[in-house]
């Protein structure tokens, strides 16, 4: 490995004279080979996020058993993030009803604002706003802590005692957040409802038990799966269980693989809120699709 | 145990006096003249910085003391083997460094920024893996291990880190338990027992400090319980960069001699990496000096001290 020449150095050992400043064919070869080596380190960067994720999930299933570092993540990720999750919910519902109330005054539909706003919250605003939240609260917090370990030697004091960091770091706060992000998301989803109904009583007029049992009818209304579990709820868990993983995995490997100091925790963090928040809009994109093909709309 | 423990800065015990017992007082005499000795030392110009090298290797135990404690595995058995290994990421960071460390030996590397000494532990506790080469633990070459196996090689380890790397969210107690609790069946009041134990023997109060929090303790107490937490279980290697990086001198001394009593009292190969010429002297076996990714020097400190090398002679600040 001495012997090769170090990679980002093209041309190393071609003297400077014998190259044209500007020469077109000289410089060809070095912005593909320049274009090779970063899809290369892309790939590799895809192969290792795939490859912590599969270590994350597999290592749930072997001993040692880090159950009170679980119940930490749990905590830290599910209940600390009740507030947020709560008050998103809460006036995102109210905000959609009040929306919705005057487009459908148009068409004297106000009636069925209790379907419209829980289709919304429990199919889409519910898990994806729950995502978004917690991904700016729980997923900066571990990126930051784990780059902070890493900056700080910790991660190596962990393998240097005998303990692999994945599990003892990773995996506990990816199986948190796939059981915490879903219930979230159902508080999510009850307190957006919960605020619609205020605004729907209050400001457009609907009575309350009426719009409960809209609400129950578009739950009802899409068919149950497994005879108990309405559709409308497996797509809205589905999704969160997912995001779940994508925000957990993604703050898990940029915090892990953090270099450069403190500048470079900040850059984790950074780096994880926007990629998981972009991961979690487009994802829930492609498994609408999926999951309205497979349960029907 | 306890007995042998002195105030931050103080000399260890020569050789020749027993481990244990309490110090009669006309070694307390020498230890304060050595102390004035010391601040006259230090007010040498560079030039004489050998000469003040020589006379701290007349007191320290030495490759004689250690071979009259283990008069065979000391010159026999190598816990530690470098073998011909050559390391490079985007450029070479080492050469054809061979090197090794028997029982009971502490090797302490030394060497410009940059020269690899701190991969150099890196490969012996397997976190990295050489391009050639073999590193071989007990005669056995750990580079084809797994991740699992070499996680379980590890166990047979203590490493202290430059920033101590105490885990911050731990208290003292946690972290020196961490080790015992993860490879080990003892039961609460056991693990108590040891931690309380090891933290005695880096000279700290137990129950003054056991439930601080990292944060809380000044930079020599972060080391000293890393070096507690290092040897919690018992390992016979122990392996230090940097121990005394960033401290004060009394500090630097009573970690020094921390370091030489763990050898002493526990018989541990050490490897340790250090810029500290002064705390090399006083507790290596044997030094090895890294410069441009190779080995250039691997002797005794008194083979270093009478070298005519001119980098050592660079290196130890004068001709």
């Amino acid at each position: 490995m001495t012997d090769t020449a170090a990679p980002g150095i093209p041309f190393a050992n071609i003297g400077s004279r014998s190259r044209p400043k500007h020469s077109h064919t000289s410089r060809l070869p070095a912005l593909t080979e320049r274009l090779a080596d970063a899809s290369k380190q892309k790939l590799r960067t895809v192969q290792e996020y795939f490859s912590l994720a599969g270590k994350s999930l597999r290592f749930a299933f072997v001993r040692p058993f880090y159950a009170q570092d679980l119940v930490q993540q749990m905590d830290e990720i599910g209940v600390k993030s009740l507030g947020i999750v709560l008050l998103t919910g809460f006036f995102t519902g109210m905000v959609l009803a009040l929306q919705s109330s005057v487009q459908m005054r148009a068409f004297g539909a106000t009636m069925y604002i209790g379907r419209l706003v829980s289709a919304s919250m429990i199919r889409e605003l519910g898990p994806v706003l729950a995502g978004l939240m917690v991904a700016g609260r729980v997923g900066s917090g571990i990126a930051a802590q784990l780059g902070s370990m890493r900056v700080t030697e910790q991660i190596d004091a962990l393998n240097t005692l005998g303990t692999d960091p994945i599990k003892k770091l990773v995996t506990p706060r990816v199986l948190a957040a796939l059981i915490m992000l879903p219930i979230l998301t159902i508080i999510n989803d009850f307190v957006g409802i919960f605020g619609g109904s205020i605004i729907s009583s209050v400001l457009v007029g609907v009575p309350t038990g009426y719009y409960w049992r809209t609400v129950w009818e578009q739950i009802a209304g899409d068919g149950f799966v497994l005879r108990y579990v309405p559709t409308d709820f497996v797509q809205g868990l589905v999704k969160p269980f997912v995001f779940g993983g994508i925000i957990s995995i993604t703050a898990c490997y940029f915090g892990i693989n953090t270099t450069g100091g403190t500048e470079g925790v900040g850059q984790s963090t950074t780096r994880t809120v926007v990629l998981s928040s972009i991961l979690i809009l487009v994802v829930d994109y492609f498994l609408t699709q999926i999951l309205l093909s497979v349960l029907g709309s | 145990m306890m007995d042998d423990v002195r105030d931050p800065g103080e000399r260890a015990n020569p050789p020749a006096a027993p481990p244990e017992g309490p110090s009669p007082a006309p070694a307390d005499d020498r230890g304060a003249d050595r102390r004035q000795e010391g601040r006259r030392a230090s007010e040498r110009r560079p030039t004489s910085i050998r000469r003040a090298i020589r006379e701290e290797l007349a007191e320290e135990p030495t490759d004689e003391y250690f071979s009259e404690v283990h008069p065979q595995e000391f010159r026999a058995v190598p816990v530690i083997e470098l073998d011909h290994v050559y390391l490079a990421f985007e450029r070479p960071i080492l050469e054809d460094v061979s090197l090794e460390a028997r029982k009971g030996e502490t090797i302490c590397l030394v060497g410009e920024s940059g020269t690899g000494k701190s991969t150099t532990l890196k490969l012996i506790l397997r976190l990295l893996v050489p391009d050639r080469g073999k590193v071989c633990i007990h005669g056995e070459d750990i580079t084809d291990l797994t991740f699992e196996q070499a996680l379980e090689a590890r166990q047979n380890m203590g490493m202290v880190f430059q920033s101590a790397a105490l885990f911050d969210s731990m208290s003292v107690f946690e972290n020196v338990a961490y080790p015992l609790r993860e490879h080990t069946a003892l039961d609460e009041d056991e693990i108590e027992e040891r931690v309380r134990e090891k933290l005695a023997f880096v000279d700290l109060d137990p129950d003054q400090v056991m439930q601080q929090l990292p944060s809380q303790l000044s930079g020599g107490m972060r080391k000293r319980v890393g070096i507690a937490r290092g040897m919690a279980n018992n390992p016979e290697i122990m392996l230090y960069d940097e121990p005394t990086s960033g401290l004060d001198p009394l500090s630097t001394g009573t970690i020094t001699r921390l370091i030489m009593k763990l050898q002493r009292e526990l018989d541990v190969t050490s490897v340790v990496v250090s810029h500290d010429i002064r705390s090399v002297f006083r507790m290596a076996t044997r030094v090895a000096v890294l410069n441009q990714r190779r080995i250039v020097f691997f002797g005794t400190p008194e083979e270093m001290a009478s070298s005519d090398d001119r980098y050592i002679r660079d290196f130890l600040g004068g001709s």
